[in-house]
């Protein structure tokens, strides 16, 4: 039974991926013993699964993922976050406070006010209730420095690596704190504005590039460059 | 009657009609009881009341003289109007035309217009100036399905039923004059909706049929059997040779019902 | 009824836009044109410049129209007063909230509604000039806009119309041949599973001429749906060529 993609290749929804014994795998649908693609992404298949990694799609909560959101409201018992996500995310002030909350004395702005940014964990989410989200935990909390990028949430992996290589050797060669959100944004901290940006040119370019065999070679190329290029302008 | 069904409900109309039956015992290509009255508001030049099932659907028409078109200077004017009143249904509410009584309306009206069913050249008073405007309100008494098909019988029998004041003009003024002329008629559109129900077609759905039902598709034909105006509705859809199914059903039932009622 | 004085179709079979009676008016699409929208297209079809727009997946407002258990697609379709020779009210006409249904209903069935419960999609269709065909070019760019929002979709919805002008059955009628002609028909369908989801008609056709009508308008959706994938695939190619 056939498939009727070469790997990788770009596909758009609805074009026939494979006939009979295979499995839809991500962004893509069965109907009729008929495999369908549900976004525009690249195809491949792993063992009789056929997976579309998708170039354009939004998150979707899920419970335990890390995310990066921003303050959109500052409510009477909690916050109301945007995570780049259908769905508003709710922190409640009960996860952030270490007390008792009261809603007539604590000033919840003073916390958190609109705008400031967090990361945070999905505590909760079903199909009839908005992601409720957490800071309880070391490494989660208010954003103070460092800029922040966004990239198509599918890609996260890819930045990631087999085993968080790429992302380790991204932080080793620009001394930059990453935090990687599941919803695709991404958090770049690092001791000069041009290792900020250099680190986010490089997870841009993993982004735009993920698809082509030999990214790790490139990236790995690319971050030693700069090395050099930072001696040098220390040495002027 | 109008509450959303159960799903139990919901499913026990699907393998019904997967099996070919219907919960009031009809066959698939069924009509329900249809009854239709003329003549019953005094007031309007014509009316007609039509009952399909529980359906119930009140047409009004009013002629009244207006300006023609400016690309039309010497034809009458036709315009259809819908209401979905709040007494036919709990899931009607008051206000402005929504887009359901808006897409009723033209419906209607795409039936009787491309038919030609009013001979609107008939209608012109002083070319360019004067002609007789038509107006067609249909009136939703009671909600029970297939408000297209109830409507379009309802608007061209109240049409049928619609006598204009003779009149003459002098000096430039319109005079009216002793005695009254049928609305002159060139044809006699059916319309006929189709609904389908996973890949069964069925004529005329009722109320708790339409909640099932995933796609509609209305014809309207004309006297000689060819076809005047054609509606996909609803968010489900049809392939090719269900669309062909439906056309040649829709045709068959509407000459059935051009014999039973001798248009 | 108005004598046509000039025929609409030469006994050549050539049309007064210089057309053969299956012949399509050229169509350009681009995916991705407005930076404020999740996702958006912009098509031109003859001489018809349409820009279609989604938002979302995104919260319902007013949150009472969300439903429990699935995605609500609402839809606009929107004539701009300069589009047509006469200029247009910008207020909603009966034509535009018919269209808008009708439209709405032409993409609803690509959609996986049950997949984002109590969210909405916004879709905005904006008729920058009109020439005949426009709710099939705006189903064309619309599809396109909901796709670029990375929305999943059961496949792209592609439209077209066919038609007859003095007694022949033709493809794609501007505005001309469609107000002088003898019937429209619109159609809009998903060429993956088959499914034709918007189908409508004006004018007077035999039940055979009816019959080649949709069989020509079919033909016409197959070759858009092919431009339509590639402008898809264009917007997201990616510079395949790569520097050592």
């Amino acid at each position: 039974m056939p498939t009727f993609f070469e790997k990788k290749q770009l596909v758009t929804p609805g074009e026939l991926l494979a006939e009979g014994d295979y499995l839809p795998g991500e962004n893509t649908y069965m109907e009729e013993n008929k495999i369908y693609a549900q976004r525009i992404g690249l195809v491949d298949d792993e063992n009789k699964k056929v997976n579309v990694v998708a170039l354009r799609a939004f998150y979707v909560p899920k419970v335990g993922d890390i995310v990066i959101g921003t303050v959109v409201e500052v409510g009477f018992n909690g916050w109301t976050i945007d995570i780049k996500s259908p769905y508003t995310a709710l922190l409640r002030a009960s996860d952030v406070l270490s007390r008792p909350f009261k809603p007539q004395n604590d000033e919840l702005s003073q916390v958190l006010n609109a705008g400031d940014l967090i990361v945070a964990k999905i505590a909760s989410y079903d199909r009839a209730h908005d992601p409720q989200l957490t800071v309880g935990e070391p490494g989660l909390g208010k954003i103070t420095r460092g800029q922040i990028m966004r990239v198509v949430p599918t890609k996260i992996p890819r930045v990631i690596g087999r085993k968080g290589s790429m992302i380790s050797m991204i932080k080793q060669e620009t001394g930059c704190q990453i935090i990687l959100g599941l919803n695709g944004v991404i958090l770049v901290t690092g001791k000069t504005p041009e290792d900020e940006e250099f680190a986010m040119s490089a997870i841009k370019k993993i982004e735009q590039e993920s698809h082509i065999s030999g990214l790790t070679d490139r990236i790995t190329q690319l971050l030693k460059e700069n090395k050099v290029k930072v001696e040098e302008n220390k040495i002027e | 009657m109008s509450s959303p069904l159960t799903r139990v409900r919901l499913k026990q109309i699907s393998q019904l009609i997967e099996k070919g039956k219907r919960l009031d015992e009809r066959g698939l290509h069924d009509y329900r009881d249809l009854k239709i009255e003329l003549g019953l508001i005094e007031r309007a030049e014509g009316s007609a009341r039509v009952l399909l099932g529980k359906t119930e659907v009140l047409v009004g028409v009013k002629v009244e003289t207006g300006e023609p078109f400016p690309d039309t200077p010497n034809d009458g004017v036709q315009t259809v109007n819908a209401e979905l009143v709040p007494i036919a249904s709990p899931n009607f509410e008051p206000g402005p035309p929504d887009e359901n009584s808006i897409e009723l309306a033209r419906i209607v009206d795409r039936g009787i217009r491309e038919s030609k069913a009013i001979d609107t050249e008939k209608l012109c008073i002083e070319p360019g100036k004067k002609v007789f405007v038509v107006f067609i309100d249909v009136y939703v008494l009671n909600h029970d399905g297939n408000l297209i098909d109830a409507s379009a019988l309802a608007a061209m029998s109240a049409l049928i039923n619609t006598k204009m004041p003779n009149y003459e003009v002098k000096d430039g003024e319109l005079k009216i004059k002793q005695g009254y002329t049928p609305l002159p008629l060139k044809n006699h559109p059916i319309t006929v909706t189709i609904g389908k129900i996973g890949n069964t077609l069925i004529v005329d759905p009722w109320a708790e049929e339409e909640q099932v039902m995933d796609s509609r598709f209305t014809m309207a034909i004309k006297d000689d059997g060819n076809i005047c105006a054609i509606q996909k509705g609803l968010s489900g859809f049809f392939t090719p040779q269900q669309i062909l199914e439906a056309s040649k059903l829709a045709q068959q039932k509407a000459a059935e019902l051009r014999k039973k009622l001798n248009w | 009824m108005n004598e046509k004085t000039e025929k609409l179709i030469d006994k050549k079979g050539i049309r007064l836009d210089g057309r053969k009676a299956d012949e399509l008016r050229p169509i350009k699409l681009q995916v991705g044109v407005l930076g404020n929208a999740d996702g958006s297209a912009y098509i031109e079809h003859g001489k018809n410049k349409i820009l279609a727009a989604a938002f979302g997946p995104r919260e319902m407002h007013p949150k009472h129209l969300a439903l429990p258990d699935r995605m609500v697609l609402r839809c606009r379709y929107h004539m701009a007063p300069f589009s047509v020779q006469e200029r247009k009210s910008p207020a909603p006409s009966r034509r535009e909230i018919e269209l808008s249904k009708v439209i709405r209903e032409s993409l609803e069935p690509a959609l996986f509604l049950e997949l984002y419960p109590r969210t909405g999609i916004d879709l905005y269709v904006e008729v920058l000039q009109a020439d005949g065909g426009t709710r099939c070019a705006a189903i064309t760019a619309a599809a396109l806009a909901i796709a670029d929002a990375g929305v999943p979709m059961r496949d792209l919805v592609v439209a077209c119309a066919a038609g007859k002008i003095d007694d022949t059955v033709v493809l794609d009628l501007y505005d001309a041949e469609d107000k002088l002609g003898a019937a429209d028909v619109p159609l809009a369908y998903m060429p993956a599973l088959n499914a034709v989801t918007l189908l409508q008609m004006d004018g007077v056709l035999s039940p055979d001429e009816f019959e080649k009508a949709v069989d020509m308008a079919m033909t016409g959706c197959k070759k858009i749906y092919e431009m339509q994938k590639e402008a898809l695939k264009t917007k997201y190619m990616v510079v395949k060529e790569v520097e050592e």
